[in-house]
């Protein structure tokens, strides 16, 4: 399986994105899942546009992107946490 | 990288803002006059919480997370407001629905991709109805004070001063 490219973006690229990226990570040790993960802004997102597999956001998305957009809000609240883990999970994968 | 400040000149009570706006304004010129942000910061932080709202229902007890780039901040700071009624602020990741928030954990971070753990431990604040209703029963800035060094290792190790 090839390494999966996963963007994980908010809009500083400081706060919001750095938990996101962190559970993402966590998740990929444990499920031995090799990950290529880019923190970054959400306007940095255009650049990644051929290479990424798929985009983990806080932010709103109103662009269409070739590859799919998840919100990762939950990670922030607590709630819903565990759905949205599984969604990011089933992504990576395919 | 500074060390976090987190202390009661940066904690408010019972703010009084009409609209987020306000109380964006206020807690971010607060941040300039204890000198831990440049004055661009509160411009920019109202700028980024219009873009990228930062509002999260976590509960009966909501919060918002407001911060911003870091080249507006001087030292890396933790701000606390805690609002006399709630003010609507926009969900995260949403572009219209709103939530009423209690409680706002202002973020002055000044190194992009760091401070996860500290991060993550104010996430687990946020996860729990029973620490933030906690911080508005109170009207003693250090017991908000303590309560966060509680949750928040990079606020109680620091130093060992006490």
């Amino acid at each position: 399986m090839a390494k999966k490219q996963v963007l994980v973006a908010c809009g500083a690229g400081v706060a919001t994105s750095t938990v996101v990226n962190g559970a993402i990570e966590d998740m990929a040790k444990e499920h031995k899942l090799s990950v290529d993960l880019k923190q970054i802004k959400i306007a940095e997102v255009e650049s990644y546009v051929d290479t990424a597999d798929l985009l983990v956001t806080t932010a709103t998305i109103k662009k269409e992107y070739p590859f799919p957009v998840i919100n990762a809000r939950s990670f922030l609240t607590g709630i819903g946490m565990e759905d949205t883990k599984q969604e990011i999970l089933d992504e990576l994968k395919k | 990288m500074s060390d976090l400040y987190f202390d009661t000149p940066v904690i408010l009570l019972d703010m009084d803002g009409g609209s987020k706006e306000e109380v964006l304004r206020a807690m971010a010129q607060n941040l300039v006059n204890n000198g831990l942000v440049k004055q661009s910061f509160v411009k920019a932080v109202i700028q980024r919480e219009n873009e990228y709202a930062t509002g999260l229902p976590t509960g009966e007890i909501a919060v918002a997370i407001p911060h911003t780039d870091v080249e507006h901040v001087q030292q890396k700071a933790i701000s606390v407001g805690i609002l006399k009624d709630p003010v609507d602020f926009v969900i995260m990741g949403d572009d219209t629905e709103t939530v009423p928030v209690k409680i706002v954990f202002m973020l002055a971070m000044d190194e992009a991709h760091s401070q996860l753990k500290l991060l993550q431990q104010l996430m687990q604040v946020f996860q729990d109805q029973s620490v933030l209703n906690g911080l508005i029963s109170t009207s003693d800035k250090k017991q908000i004070k303590h309560t966060m060094e509680e949750k928040l290792d990079a606020l109680s190790l620091k130093g060992g001063e006490k």
